[in-house]
């Protein structure tokens, strides 16, 4: 039996990631992931809801905080250096440690979240947007990208079902 | 010499795979890429993703920093 594909293996393997957080740090490992194991030629499947959701917005402003992080420590000077949660409540200082992350990602060559949300789209990951999120804050797909579908627990289910790897990150 | 080269250095993880996949995509079956990294995290990352995806790791190796894989689509 001769399969037409570039991976040359008969069935495709398939992932599931639920995506529960939003902030500029704990975007990544949901996109890295499904952007690899899509170039690994898996399904993958990207279901967003609470926190997770605006990372569907089109314009995207993400942030981080290090209040209650005690295992955010930037490189400094050659040491590591953590922020007391107190610091975090001073005016500023949660757009300093964004901006010094975002500055950190360029200079190691790290893709945007933008890219690689891009990335997905283009390599087939299906993107659902939970229903109840969306009108527990109020969204419309209009504000959305284009590409995610809405859906609910039992969608995400259903897929889970027919999955080989399911995540909640 | 390789079908075709990609530069990959300076990117970090995962944007080799992401770049070397969407060039593989443009070779025909048997066609070769050749892959230049700086990211040491690559070296584990192409052999897994050769094993998983059926392309040859037909060459591993590091000059200086920078590492470079010869890889032949599957086809």
């Amino acid at each position: 039996m001769a399969v037409a594909t570039d991976t040359a293996r008969p069935a495709s393997k398939s992932m599931s990631i639920i995506v529960t957080k939003g902030t500029l740090d704990w975007a990544y490992p949901p996109f890295i992931l499904s952007t690899t194991a899509a170039a690994m030629g898996l399904d993958v499947t990207m279901f967003f809801t609470f926190y997770g959701l605006p990372l569907l917005l089109r314009n995207l402003d993400l942030h981080l905080s290090p209040l209650g992080n005690p295992a955010m420590k930037m490189p400094l000077a050659g040491m590591h250096m953590g922020m007391p949660n107190l610091a975090s409540m001073i005016p500023g200082v949660d757009a300093a440690a964004t901006t010094m992350m975002r500055n950190m990602m360029k200079k190691k060559g790290i893709a945007s979240i933008q890219d690689l949300r891009a990335l997905a789209l283009e390599s087939g990951v299906r993107m659902i947007a939970c229903q109840m999120t969306m009108d527990l804050f109020e969204y419309t797909l209009k504000d959305m990208i284009e590409g995610p579908e809405l859906g609910g627990a039992a969608t995400y289910i259903e897929v889970a079902t027919q999955s080989d790897i399911n995540l909640f990150i | 010499m390789a079908d075709q080269t990609l530069d990959a250095k300076g990117l970090n993880c995962p944007l080799p795979i992401l770049r070397a996949k969407k060039a593989l995509q443009t070779l025909a079956p048997g066609g070769t890429l050749e892959v230049l990294a700086t990211d040491p995290g690559s070296v584990k990352d192409f052999q897994a993703f050769c094993r998983t995806t059926g392309n040859e790791l037909v060459e591993s190796s590091t000059e200086g920093n920078v590492y470079r894989f010869i890889l032949r689509r599957a086809g």
